[in-house]
């Protein structure tokens, strides 16, 4: 394919993926040096309140927001702050007086941390886990009677799909005050609990609940890769006097190992943007992801502001995280790319 | 299978209950609140399963299904599930006009779809209720089930309007992505070039992005959009948040890396003997393209047709940022009832809604369950 043809055929899709992803990241990056603030004026204000005989009127110095006469919407001006913002979020004065004092604990109040030891949390301890169940269903289907597979396969689809704030709300139902399964559980320790009033039960609850909606995905590549398998290698390996678990260890698993690589990979990057598990468990005065730092960043406050250079800070925070997290894979598929060259 | 590989009956049964136990598990929290959603307040939140399933308080106020309605209406929805699958496709093809086949199949579903509601929910209760009256003991209600909660969600929260709004965003993404991801799958597939490569590492960048980094930076130039471009357009320049179009815009943007991905290793698939001997007839590669690979491409464009629509079906946090009030979708409008949820019928109201918009989902899955598994393997073959 001649380099122009190439060109029309890409131009849109590029296109689209420039102005609305590369240009809103230099935008961000910008912004995160930034700081648009109202400007603020001093006016005198006379307040009265109704008293006996006469007004008690006092008068005070308030500070509020200029407004422009003609448009009527507040002015503001952007200023540059350099490093304001990052400091904002990251808070480095509060770590290093924590770590002086060796009060590791103190640091995990401070947002980002916390933030931020959550979500890698999140992201280490659900891969292996997403992992294996995914492989046991995929065994165990592979097991069972032709018949059965498409159900299961359907049944089986559902937890992924599913919305991830309903399907995570579906869950904080269960458990939520004495929600049904709460109170089996409460019948058979005799014990109150309560899911939703400490860190680590809810924790507990968002683990289950991505293992739960991306098992199946695992699921769908391991079923796919097992049918696969070249059954020749399985019968020398049982003529050799390998037992069920050493065929699995040696011939199943290496066989599906770039699929285990690839949902490493995707679970890699879509754990890190661990998000909708706040929403749906309504966790936020005790667990916190990076993205949804970003987020509450962007909402509006009370007053109406939205803290756009913090959320940018932050941001480009998260960013260096999956720079981080890509640069070994993207090392090893540049080398496949330049060996496949040559 | 060969008597070597034959298993011992234990294996097969820990692997039959282990298959059993996650078959629970993964459909479990889906029934259950489907179950609540169709209960009143006091049996929904009861503390005991056995409540929650039969529901006697809503039984007691008058709402209830008798052992024949359950027999009967079961019957219906069998006969009309077995009939969506054998007859419509044979009506469909027989009625529509030839090379409309796709528009056939919009209208019978929609067709399918205003019947099966009219006849389920408008014709049976009344028909039920004058059998009931007959039927002794078999006509009195064994569970209750009420359909208040699904009425207050739809018809006094307007829920429809979020739904509208939720069709608009999630076809505009679906058709924009498939527009320009297949083209550019197509000369990503048929390139071998150094920079081909190098869109396709980017894109695989790209797609790794919180998309909150991404929203941080479109906000403060969507709200102030009207301004920034009133030297180009003048007067009709746009505020694009809480725009529609604007989130389609950028919901198929975060959509093309995952698109052109896909498609690019559907495209690797059709041998490309087949265009050379489309360009040898004299075809352009548009025409190679549009006349020739298009036609053989549909699984694959209806399998990323299907993973867009997730995506745009499923986001929260683009639509919820970038969207206002009267333009919100569903999911993000379930969020308006968490603030609300301070009794339990709004709790219960909220599990509706939840429920609602599952369904299509679940609908979604029963027709295009090999679609969905092919595009999840592709993906993964192919890498």
């Amino acid at each position: 394919m001649k380099f122009k043809t190439f060109f029309w055929f890409v131009a849109p899709s590029v296109f689209m993926m420039l102005l609305f992803i590369a240009a809103p990241l230099v935008s961000v990056f910008i912004q995160s040096f930034q700081v648009t603030q109202p400007v603020m004026q001093q006016i005198e204000v006379e307040t009265c309140t109704p008293g006996f005989l006469t007004q008690t009127c006092t008068t005070e110095m308030k500070t509020v927001p200029t407004i422009d006469e003609a448009t009527g919407k507040t002015i503001t001006t952007t200023s540059w702050v350099g490093l304001e913002s990052y400091r904002n979020v990251l808070q480095m004065d509060k770590v290093w007086t924590a770590i002086g004092e060796g009060e590791w604990r103190d640091i995990l109040q401070i947002d980002f941390w916390k933030a931020l030891r959550f979500t890698l949390m999140f992201t280490l301890l659900t891969l292996p886990l997403v992992i294996g169940v995914g492989l046991m269903i995929a065994l165990a289907v592979n097991n069972a009677t032709k018949s059965l597979r498409g159900p299961v396969i359907f049944i089986s689809l559902l937890p992924f799909i599913i919305t991830p704030v309903i399907g995570s709300l579906s869950i904080y139902w269960l458990f939520v005050g004495d929600g049904i399964l709460t109170a089996t559980l409460e019948r058979w320790t005799g014990q109150d609990i309560a899911m939703f009033a400490q860190a680590w039960t809810i924790e507990l609850l968002m683990y289950f609940y991505r293992v739960w909606h991306v098992a199946p995905f695992a699921f769908v590549i391991f079923y796919a890769g097992l049918q696969t398998v070249n059954m020749d290698t399985l019968e020398s390996a049982i003529i050799d006097g390998a037992n069920r678990f050493e065929r699995l260890r040696y011939v199943i698993v290496p066989h599906l190992m770039p699929l285990i690589i690839f949902i490493a990979l995707i679970h890699l990057m879509d754990c890190y943007r661990v998000f909708e598990e706040v929403v749906g468990f309504r966790s936020q005065a005790h667990v916190i992801s990076l993205q949804w730092l970003t987020y509450d960043f962007l909402v509006p406050d009370d007053a109406g502001n939205r803290a756009v250079s913090r959320a940018s800070a932050s941001a480009m925070l998260t960013m260096i995280g999956i720079v981080l997290l890509l640069i070994l894979p993207l090392r090893r598929t540049w080398r496949d790319h330049k060996g496949g060259a040559h | 299978m060969s008597k070597a590989t034959a298993q011992p009956m234990s294996l097969r049964i820990a692997s039959g209950m282990f298959l059993a136990f996650w078959c629970l598990l993964a459909a479990f929290p889906i029934v259950w609140i489907a179950i609540m959603s169709v209960k009143s307040p006091r049996d929904a939140f009861a503390a005991s399963a056995w409540d929650v399933i039969t529901g006697p308080a809503t039984r007691a106020a008058g709402n209830g299904l008798s052992i024949l309605d359950l027999v009967l209406g079961l019957a219906f929805l069998i006969f009309a599930i077995r009939w969506a699958f054998a007859g419509l496709p044979r009506m469909i093809a027989r009625f529509s006009p030839p090379g409309l086949i796709v528009l056939g199949w919009i209208v019978g579903a929609l067709l399918f779809a205003l019947g099966f509601i009219v006849i389920f929910f408008g014709v049976l209760p009344p028909v039920f209720d004058a059998l009931n009256s007959f039927a002794g003991p078999l006509g009195t209600p064994v569970i209750g089930l009420t359909t208040e909660h699904y009425v207050s969600v739809w018809g006094e929260n307007e829920f429809y309007r979020n739904f509208m709004n939720s069709m608009i965003v999630t076809a505009g993404v679906v058709t924009i992505s498939l527009t320009v991801g297949t083209l550019a799958g197509y000369g990503l597939a048929r390139s071998g070039s150094n920079l081909a490569f190098w869109l396709l590492i980017l894109a695989l960048i790209f797609r790794a992005l919180p998309h909150s980094v991404l929203v941080a930076g479109y906000l403060p130039w969507f709200i102030n959009s009207a301004e920034l471009l009133r030297p180009i357009f003048g007067e009709l320049s746009p505020t694009l948040y809480g725009q529609p179009w604007a989130v389609i815009a950028v919901l198929v943007a975060i959509n093309q890396p995952f698109t052109i991905w896909m498609l690019r290793s559907f495209f690797q698939n059709i041998p490309s003997e087949l265009d050379e001997a489309a360009r040898v007839d004299g075809c352009s590669h548009f025409q190679a393209f549009r006349r020739v690979i298009m036609p053989v491409m549909w699984p694959g464009v209806i399998t990323t047709g299907l993973f867009s629509f997730l995506l745009g079906y499923n986001d929260f946090l683009v639509t919820s940022l970038l969207l206002d009030a009267q333009n919100q979708t569903m999911v993000p409008a379930i969020a308006g009832y968490f603030n609300r949820e301070t009794t339990t019928t709004d709790q219960v109201e909220a599990v509706a809604a939840a429920v609602s918009i599952t369904a299509p989902l679940f609908l979604l899955v029963m027709v295009f369950q090999r679609q969905i598994v092919s595009g999840l393997t592709a993906g993964a073959v192919k890498g």
